[in-house]
């Protein structure tokens, strides 16, 4: 049941195992490799984040505080375009899903280890061109693109920065395509799909996602830029081309791109939860099953990004309803995670600090994704800042804080150190106040008609402009910390036991950090995820 | 005991049978991706087929059809031996395996010949979108359109063949040397799963840009 | 601190803004009581069952079916409600009333253009009377543009290539902002303006002192002449082209067997590229194309007055099937409309 390392192996773990910079640039570890991309998704968070400081500094005044419009407009387009391809469409699977998904199945390394490698190569790549175009000079199209803007009439490097998320939309498919096989075809003996963790059924979701969304993206841009170096029409409406098509194939990705970057937040959570109430999570079918749910409805639903684009009525009634249908999943695993903790044993470690506080912030980030999925209400909401507040709390109060609280969770075992705890959980509490201070105060910029993109807006807006940024400034505080402590505590922090946090997942049954091969014997399970009853001589529980 | 060693049991597999099977799930799945790219180009296309009608089967007869349906041809019978490669080599016959291969590359390069020859003769009568393309007629614009589908569409195609000609050619070397046989062939076995699909495409191609104007000459 | 809530926020501008704060108030209670529960059952659970002990164990509860059908099942219903309640809503905004009478915008970057029927042209304003229907038919002249009226509660996105259509009613008269919602460019932010719900009063006033150069519809009859259309498109019969009197809004049959109702829409594309959309019963490939010689601004002007032959026959030229108007020479302004664009798929 139980690995344990045999002493004088303890002392070598996949960190020292091979020594020099080819040693890592040339790996097939996936444990190095995902140290690989936090290195660089940690350099694009910041970068991104860059921006956004900008932007709301900017936005202190009405008429602009710090910058002219035209660089206020790529601003914002870049924050776009780095934070959700360059960091947190590859944040939590690349790193976190690289390093524990194949430990979590009892498996050795991914089904395809080069593939891996392959794939953070194309991510750098992809990075390089986009950030290529940012020091040309930028491009100011907004994220997503739109025509015939971005094709006929956009000034800036808009090729560049399509060809630079094409070349990453590659990484992302062969991680789907290793995550797939890898949770297919390598768990370890006994571990049936029943058996998994909850973590595993999540990032499987979003791999499948990541496999058959991301080619749309690809053929899109590709599509944008034949249009804009041959001035041939493909969503020119001059040229009998319908810029509607363009929305449509944009979205058909981009809504599932958002599960992309919610499911894994969620494999964290579900993994954190039961581990700090020491219970088995709650209704683990439905969890599971709700992934599934997720990730298939999700493909449903792209049209209520154009409630007012256009669309016919018919079309907006059915997106409108598809939409509440793929909120009922979600709600499924909410009601599920706070129901595991009812009767538990709980334990306010920073993991669990972050978990409870994505429960929370996901919830009101749904909700208003539920008014806004409401036809009537849409029309006045959209394009406001209404919907920047809802989704960034989905993707920020979300997806980054369930991302923080996975490194903390698995900082012992990636690392061998424990992080500083105090310290830690003021960093949560700092990022979680921060964050309500940026975010909320924008639903009301958005309900009184404040509309998003605008480099300038009008007088009647400032006051929660203000709040807003000052928000921003301490949410950037909060993220710093994170940065200093944990690089602090890789070097001087306390040595870590194999299971500091008595989980059960079978990352956990070998040494912090592991040895490169994982497991020094293939694992065989005969319990059921979370049954800390089964493994609680070997936890010291009860 | 058979001799494993050229089975290069890749370290995180346990067992062959799992390296196999795994390697063949990939191939799958990477296809189904392949087939998520085309589609988006399908949809995109059958959209302005259905709204321009008479633009888009103008344009269509524009296709010089017997060069299709040849091409057609080439690229099934290509699949044909592609799967004779295959059978042989699973008997253990690797060098009628390893011709077939050679044969399935000519094939692959004869389409490729026919595809550009068709490209140039487009060229040459105006009908290459950015490059002198010309149009006289109402809906010009529309068929441009066509076009450049046209173009964007089999040029994909033609880049993922040249692409198969080339697995095809780094499967030809082990074949002959006989490293790929009956006891391991997942390698030829993925390339021609690759081959077929690159095969139904263009069949699907052909469906669309040939046969709506080839009544029209 | 003094709470910035804009004076907008309380005051009922437009017919369809009551229904809508009522709904959008009715959701932040829903989610506010979601919300709050949820983080009430996170802090209980967080303290009440918090680890005593660094060994301890609990019960590890098995899963409690009903509960689970319970919280899939309540939610739903809440979701099924919000998505009626929330598509009836965009039905009254989506769907004018048939006495709407109807303005013309045209969005280029970055400016609004507005064209009333009666001839005025106005720059980022629009002066309506309270208490009227208002129909706005909208295109742009380049990139995707968005007519966002925060106070009204109305917002459509202005296409190239198609026109758009919204509708609304003041209620109070007032100024009201308007602005540009989807990002066209470096001066998406300044494409804004008003619009002047005035009483019907000084509307009346406010008209009179328009300075029109003759209606819309005026305009469209001089460039109908201009632009030589009366050569195929005669009032007496047909002839090499339809008789436009009374085609607005009549339901035809195409050439390629669709059957479509002629709009807005449907007239500006034949105009502009009419293979394809020819009548059954006529020749097609004789009209020439428009494209390049007609701005969407005389696009607008010419449909207005295909629109306004409606039945009557222009002065002095008797149409043998004609209903007979009683006052040739008067407009009768056929206000039909075929509802939201059609194409929008």
């Amino acid at each position: 049941m139980a690995t344990h390392m045999l002493p004088e192996t303890a002392a070598r773990n996949y960190l020292n195992e091979e020594d020099g910079i080819f040693s890592w640039l040339l790996t097939t570890d996936h444990k190095r490799i995902a140290l690989l991309y936090t290195f660089s998704i940690t350099l694009l968070f910041f970068l991104g984040g860059a921006f956004a400081v900008l932007m709301r500094l900017n936005l202190l005044s009405p008429h602009g505080a710090i910058v002219g419009l035209e660089t206020y407009n790529k601003l914002f387009t870049m924050h776009g375009v780095i934070m959700v391809w360059f960091f947190l469409i590859p944040s939590i699977p690349n790193t976190i899903g690289n390093f524990v998904l194949p430990m979590a199945v009892g498996a050795k390394d991914l089904a395809f280890p080069k593939l891996n490698l392959l794939s953070w190569y194309l991510f750098m790549l992809g990075a390089f061109v986009a950030i290529y175009s940012i020091f040309r000079g930028g491009v100011d199209t907004g994220w997503t693109f739109y025509t015939p803007l971005s094709t006929t009439y956009a000034m800036g490097y808009v090729v560049s920065a399509a060809m630079g998320v094409f070349i990453s939309g590659f990484s992302s498919i062969l991680t789907g395509l290793n995550f797939m096989v890898t949770i297919h075809r390598m768990r370890a003996p006994g571990m049936t799909w029943f058996r998994m963790p909850i973590f595993c059924w999540s990032m499987y979701a979003t791999s499948v996602i990541f496999v058959l969304a991301t080619p749309i993206l690809a053929i899109t841009l590709i599509l944008i830029c034949i249009e804009r170096v041959f001035r041939v029409g493909v969503f020119d409406p001059a040229l009998g081309g319908d810029p509607l098509l363009f929305q449509h194939m944009f979205w058909f990705y981009s809504h599932p791109a958002v599960y992309i970057m919610v499911l894994p937040a969620m494999a964290v959570v579900s993994e954190i939860i039961p581990t700090f109430s020491r219970k088995p999570i709650f209704g683990y079918k439905a969890v599971a099953f709700s992934s599934l749910g997720i990730a298939f409805l999700g493909f449903l639903v792209w049209g209520h990004h154009m409630f007012v684009a256009g669309i016919s009525v018919y079309s907006a009634l059915a997106f409108s309803f598809l939409s509440y249908a793929v909120a009922v999943p979600s709600a499924i695993k909410v009601f599920n995670w706070t129901a595991t903790m009812y009767h538990g044993s709980v334990s306010l470690e920073t993991p669990m600090l972050y978990a409870i506080g994505f429960i929370g912030l996901f919830t009101i980030g749904g909700m208003t994704g539920l008014m806004l999925a409401a036809l009537g209400i849409d029309v006045h909401v959209t394009d406001t800042y209404f919907v920047v507040a809802h989704f960034h709390y989905i993707m920020v109060g979300g997806a980054v804080m369930g991302f923080l609280g996975g490194i903390h969770f698995w900082w012992p075992k990636i690392s061998g150190k424990m992080y500083p705890e105090f310290l830690a959980k003021l960093s949560a509490l700092i990022i979680f106040f921060g964050f309500n201070l940026t975010f909320f105060p924008q639903f009301i910029l958005g309900y009184m008609g404040m509309n998003r993109r605008y480099g300038s807006y009008a007088p009647e807006f400032q006051n929660l402009n203000v709040l807003s940024t000052a928000g921003a400034s301490i949410l950037g505080v909060g993220y710093i910390l994170p940065l200093c402590y944990l690089i602090w505590s890789w070097k001087y922090g306390p040595v870590a036991p194999p299971n500091p946090w008595r989980a059960t997942g079978l990352e956990w049954k070998t040494n912090s950090p592991p040895p490169k091969h994982n497991f020094d014997e293939t694992p065989l399970v005969t319990w059921k995820a979370y049954e800390f009853e089964a493994q609680k001589e070997e936890l010291n529980l009860g | 005991m058979a001799d494993t060693s050229h089975l290069e049991l890749r370290e995180q597999f346990s067992t062959p049978e799992q390296q196999r099977e795994s390697a063949i799930s990939g191939m799958w799945i990477f296809i189904v991706t392949e087939l998520m790219l085309f589609g988006g180009l399908f949809v995109a296309f059958t959209v302005y087929r259905l709204r321009y009608p008479a633009a888009f089967t103008r344009g269509s007869s524009e296709m010089e059809y017997w060069m299709g349906a040849l091409n057609t041809g080439i690229l099934i019978s290509s699949s044909l031996t592609m799967s004779l490669a295959e059978y042989f080599v699973a008997q253990n016959k690797s060098m009628r395996g390893a011709i077939l291969l050679l044969v399935t590359i000519l094939l692959g390069a004869a389409f490729l010949g026919i595809k550009f020859t068709e490209y140039y003769l487009h060229f040459h009568d105006h009908k290459m979108p950015a490059f002198g393309f010309e149009e006289t007629g109402p809906f010009a614009p529309q068929v441009q359109l066509f076009f450049v589908f046209y173009y964007v569409m089999t040029g994909l195609h033609s880049l993922h063949l040249l692409i198969g000609i080339g697995l095809v050619f780094f499967m030809f070397v082990p074949t002959a040397l006989r490293s790929l046989n009956a006891e391991y062939h997942t390698p030829l076995d993925n390339t021609s799963l690759y081959w077929h699909f690159i095969d139904v495409i263009w069949v699907f191609l052909f469906a669309i840009f040939y046969i709506p104007g080839a009544h029209i000459r | 601190m003094r709470l910035p809530i804009h004076p907008d926020l309380l005051a009922m501008q437009s017919t369809v803004r009551p229904e809508y704060d009522r709904f959008f108030w009715i959701c932040v209670i829903i989610c506010t009581t979601v919300a709050t529960a949820i983080a009430f059952f996170l802090i209980y659970s967080a303290w009440h069952y918090r680890r005593r002990n660094a060994n301890e164990l609990p019960s590890q509860l098995d899963v409690k079916v009903p509960a689970e059908a319970l919280w899939i099942g309540i939610p739903f219903l809440i979701f099924l409600g919000m998505f009626f309640y929330g598509a009836k809503l965009y039905f009254d905004i989506e769907r004018p009333p048939d006495n709407a009478e109807t303005v013309y915008v045209e969005a280029k970057q970055w400016m609004w253009k507005v064209q009333h029927p009666n001839g005025i042209r106005e720059i980022n304003a629009l002066h309506v009377p309270v208490g009227q229907a208002i129909r706005l038919k909208m295109i742009s002249q380049d990139v995707i543009h968005s007519f966002y009226v925060p106070a009204f509660r109305i917002k459509q996105d202005v296409l190239p290539g198609r026109y758009t259509t919204i509708w609304f009613e003041a209620d109070k008269p007032g100024t009201y902002h308007l602005f540009c919602a989807e990002y066209c460019g470096l001066n998406h932010s300044q494409m804004k303006g008003w619009i002047y719900a005035l009483s019907p009063g000084d509307y009346a006033r406010w008209v009179q002192q328009g300075g029109a150069e003759g209606s819309l519809a005026d305009t469209g009859e001089k460039l109908f002449h201009q632009f030589a259309c009366s050569n195929c498109h005669h009032f007496a019969g047909h002839g090499p082209g339809p008789n436009l009197v009374g085609l607005y809004g009549s339901t035809v049959q195409l050439q390629n067997g669709q059957t479509i109702v002629v709009d807005d829409d449907y007239l500006r594309r034949h105009i502009l590229t009419p293979s394809g959309l020819t009548v059954e019963g006529f020749h097609s490939s004789i009209m020439p194309t428009y494209q390049g010689q007609l701005t969407e601004d005389q696009l607008i002007a010419l449909i207005a007055y295909i629109q306004a032959l409606g039945n009557r026959t222009p002065e002095g030229v008797m149409a043998p099937d004609a209903q007979g108007s009683p006052n040739p020479g008067e407009h009768q302004r056929e206000s039909r409309s075929a509802g939201k664009s059609p194409g929008g798929f």
